[in-house]
């Protein structure tokens, strides 16, 4: 209301409008400085092609057993554990970075995936999962008919 | 697991040399601890193998430097990306007390382990106390 009066008086500079500017550009850097805050871990890559859909994650040093991948309708979901070394008597940490305990990812895919026919790989620790599209998904062509 | 802690760093300056390859450059997370024979050194390189890590010791700094290639899945665009790929490089300074010529490595699921075994003469001694 008040802003509009200031625009009304025809006057040039708007201190509402300054205000908000300023509040909006604070947000901006806020949520640029860290912008993984919102995500989980793993950190994921996917990957997409017509048919096929697939989600990358790096999982150094994970026991395959450990990993549980689900998948519902176009809803993936990564859960797993990893593991931490497990030190013997009279060993001591000099410096500990690696990061270890359970972790879970759910993400929404692009498209329906056909649960059934969803292959996954562990190679050089880094989890590849590929995800088929469903049959009743996949686009139809539609044909024109003229007469 | 806390998200900082699998998150990937990368290299501000990777190291003093110019790099000849192009890319990106992570430090890979490392723990180390202490054992009454050696000195173990784990680090996180995840698509790295056997064949493509590299350690160097120079006199007392130790450096372990992995290369991957950049992926790219054929037919396929990356449509969400939430981590980088690229080489890992860093560097440490390690003390007289270990032996460099029996350092041992070992690459596992995109873990490398290192063994640095102490020399002989660091190796803790007993000192028997006599009564006199």
């Amino acid at each position: 209301m008040f802003r509009q009066d200031f625009r009304r008086l025809g006057r040039g500079w708007d201190p509402f409008r300054e205000v908000e500017t300023l509040r909006r550009e604070m947000n901006r850097l806020f949520t640029q400085a860290d912008p993984r805050s919102a995500q989980g871990s793993p950190a994921l890559n996917i990957w997409v092609q017509d048919q096929n859909v697939l989600v990358t994650a790096e999982l150094p040093g994970i026991d395959v057993q450990d990993i549980d991948i689900s998948v519902i309708g176009e809803t993936l979901t990564l859960k797993g554990e990893r593991k931490a070394d497990v030190l013997k008597e009279g060993e001591s940490y000099h410096r500990r970075e690696r990061g270890s305990g359970s972790f879970a990812r759910t993400v929404k895919l692009p498209f329906r995936v056909e649960a059934d026919k969803v292959t996954a790989k562990y190679e050089r620790g880094i989890l590849q999962i590929t995800l088929p599209r469903a049959e009743e998904d996949k686009p139809k062509k539609i044909q024109i008919k003229s007469k | 697991m806390a998200t900082k802690d699998i998150e990937k760093r990368e290299a501000q300056s990777p190291s003093e040399t110019e790099r000849t390859r192009s890319g990106r450059v992570y430090i890979p997370s490392v723990d180390i601890y202490d054992s009454k024979d050696a000195v173990l050194l784990v680090a996180d390189m995840p698509g790295v193998n056997e064949e493509n890590v590299d350690i160097t010791l120079e006199k007392n700094v130790l450096t372990i430097s992995g290369t991957v290639d950049p992926v790219a899945f054929e037919g396929y665009r990356l449509a969400y990306s939430e981590y980088g790929v690229g080489d890992y490089q860093r560097s440490f300074t390690i003390s007289d007390e270990i032996d460099g010529d029996r350092i041992e490595a070992a690459v596992k699921n995109g873990v490398l382990r290192l063994t640095l075994p102490k020399t002989e003469k660091v190796k803790v001694k007993k000192i028997i106390v006599r009564a006199e």
